[in-house]
């Protein structure tokens, strides 16, 4: 009976749930459908572990449980305690545990089958060439997953600056640590055969993993970062289909090939929509600083400001209202405060919409979130391509924290960083009234030539102050 | 013909690449962050992994790294699921 559950029944179970995981990713790919896409997933992800706690038998729980409890605890308390703004830096650290647990288990089986039973003997001998191999790779990709989300994530919470740090000679550098890695890898797996080296070797290997994963996502500004994190969301699911073949587990093979290949898919997506090269990204050094001496430096003339009472006026006079949301909106948490002017434009007759860049926040997706959060309709989301023909007929455009998404420098100035990058070109509207904080550049670093149009009025100040100010001045008029 | 159990799962690895491809092919822009939260979520599967990798109860070094992997792995599917859910429930609030 119990060769029939493990040999039989078990392997049926991983293949249901497999095929589940497929089922629910193509569900999450369809607005209607989403929520339940992820929930059937999530049950695949059930079944997969009590098939494997069936597997297991009659064994002693206690390490288990305990990593059940904890990891559960922490995730739970995380995912309902973490404001929306946050979910980008959120993906990454959950990501990075992805990673680091990839690595964790390979590690877990080298020290299970060679290093606490002493044997003696290469990693390939006791575990075979493929699964030696594999082991590497899974140690290898799941701590560069690990150590670089970390990164992203300090990048994209603002704890580490979101400047590129560039060393001199990084490529090269970044080439010997991987051949060190991999050279490592294979003495450990196909050479050491004493256990002590091998564990000095594992480990060392490992080191290097960390301090190259640091060193690969640093050189990349701030603006990249969502890229990145997607990139690495790939990275892990390789890292996962990598243990599954050090364990032969099939499941962890096809659900960690899906999700990088899901992965690549979307960090394509992000680049086009940034008009950048995943080469180019990957190089580093966009963005920040650099950016900055390029045309950052430069000193805006002829910026007009206005306050809300004046504001108020044109607003109330439109008939037709585009708002452009961007991240600063959602760092002052603004987004109901905006759904509170568009509901009393609109009772006044203006026609609202909101023109969402693809990568508008700081993931694509990111603004319709937030959006969403605040009751905003769906139908009034516009995007890029849609909205862009409708600016000439606009009357009034609030531009609420974004920047880089709307610089007409990217459409004019050949030597401008970001030239090249599609832009909702808000400056064909009668009046665009941009809201900011200060005139400080964007997440690129360029200076933005919007500001200095002559259609275009500053409003100085917090994006959700502005727009309560905006708010009890309509409501006087 | 017999294939080893490598050369299986490179078989499965390379189909489930084309699956992903597909299945994620088409994606309005609004799911893009809720989707790579998912398939972050789904990148846990490596919990199955590490559930092998704790299997006595004594204190030992690979017992310590699969515990830790547990908890990690389990963080990953459990955080990423349910903020996921979290995300999709406020496109369920539109009619």
């Amino acid at each position: 009976m119990n060769d029939t559950l493990r040999g039989v029944v078990v392997p049926l179970v991983y293949l249901l749930s497999a095929a589940l995981f497929i089922f629910g990713l193509k569900r999450m790919s369809r607005v209607r459908t989403a929520r339940s896409g992820n929930a059937v997933a999530s049950l695949a992800m059930l079944l997969a572990v009590v098939g494997t706690l069936v597997e297991l038998g009659h064994i002693d729980y206690r390490w288990i449980l305990a990593g059940l409890a904890v990891g559960s605890a922490i995730g739970a308390v995380v995912a309902a305690r973490v404001p929306m703004t946050s979910m980008p830096e959120l993906v990454a650290l959950l990501n990075g545990f992805g990673g680091a647990a990839s690595t964790l288990v390979a590690l877990s089986v080298y020290w299970v089958d060679v290093v606490e039973p002493g044997r003696v003997g290469t990693a390939a001998s006791v575990m075979g060439g493929a699964g030696a191999a594999t082991a590497v790779l899974s140690v290898l990709i799941g701590t560069v997953t690990f150590s670089g989300s970390l990164v992203a994530f300090g990048k994209l919470k603002g704890t580490l600056s979101g400047n590129p740090v560039l060393l001199p000679g990084r490529h090269v550098l970044n080439v010997l640590l991987l051949l060190g890695t991999l050279g490592a890898g294979t003495w450990f797996g196909f050479y050491a055969a004493e256990p002590s080296t091998g564990v000095a070797l594992v480990l060392a290997m490992t080191g290097v993993a960390l301090v190259l994963g640091v060193l690969l996502v640093l050189p990349i500004g701030g603006a990249d970062m969502p890229v990145v994190v997607s990139l690495l969301n790939s990275y892990s699911g390789v890292a996962a289909s990598a243990t599954g073949f050090v364990i032969g587990n099939n499941l962890l093979i096809i659900s960690g090939a899906m999700v990088g290949a899901a992965g690549l898919i979307l960090t394509r997506i992000m680049c086009v929509a940034m008009n950048r090269s995943l080469v180019s990204v990957v190089m580093g050094g966009f963005g920040g600083e650099e950016a900055a001496a390029a045309g950052g430096k430069e000193e805006y003339t002829n910026v007009r400001s206005a306050g809300a009472e004046e504001a108020a006026m044109v607003l109330e006079a439109a008939s037709s209202v585009v708002v452009v949301p961007g991240y600063g909106l959602a760092v002052a948490q603004a987004q109901h405060a905006v759904r509170e002017l568009a509901d009393l434009l609109q009772k006044r007759g203006a026609r609202i919409s909101y023109a969402i860049h693809p990568v508008a926040g700081r993931m694509p997706g990111h603004m319709n979130v937030l959006l969403a959060e605040a009751d905003v309709p769906y139908e009034q989301l516009v995007e890029m391509e849609q909205i862009n023909p409708e600016f000439h007929n606009t009357d009034v455009v609030l531009v609420l924290g974004a920047n880089d998404v709307v610089n007409p420098a990217a459409e004019t100035k050949t030597d401008s960083p970001i030239y090249g990058m599609p832009i909702l070109e808000v400056h064909h509207a009668k009046t665009v009234f941009v809201v900011k904080r200060s005139l400080g550049s964007g997440y690129a670093g360029v200076k933005n030539e919007l500001f200095e149009y002559p259609n275009t009025m500053m409003i100085f100040g917090d994006a959700k102050k502005v727009l309560q100010d905006l708010v009890s001045e309509l409501k006087h008029l | 013909m017999t294939m080893g159990p490598l050369l299986v799962g490179l078989y499965v690895f390379v189909l489930a690449c084309f699956v992903g491809f597909e299945v994620i092919n088409k994606v309005p822009p609004t799911l893009h962050t809720p989707l790579m939260s998912g398939a972050n979520a789904i990148s846990g599967i490596t919990i199955v992994g590490a559930l092998y990798a704790a299997r006595t109860g004594e204190v030992s070094v690979s017992n310590i790294l699969g515990a830790v992997a547990i908890a990690f792995a389990t963080l990953n599917v459990v955080g990423g699921f349910l903020v996921t859910d979290r995300m999709l429930r406020m496109f369920g609030k539109k009619k």
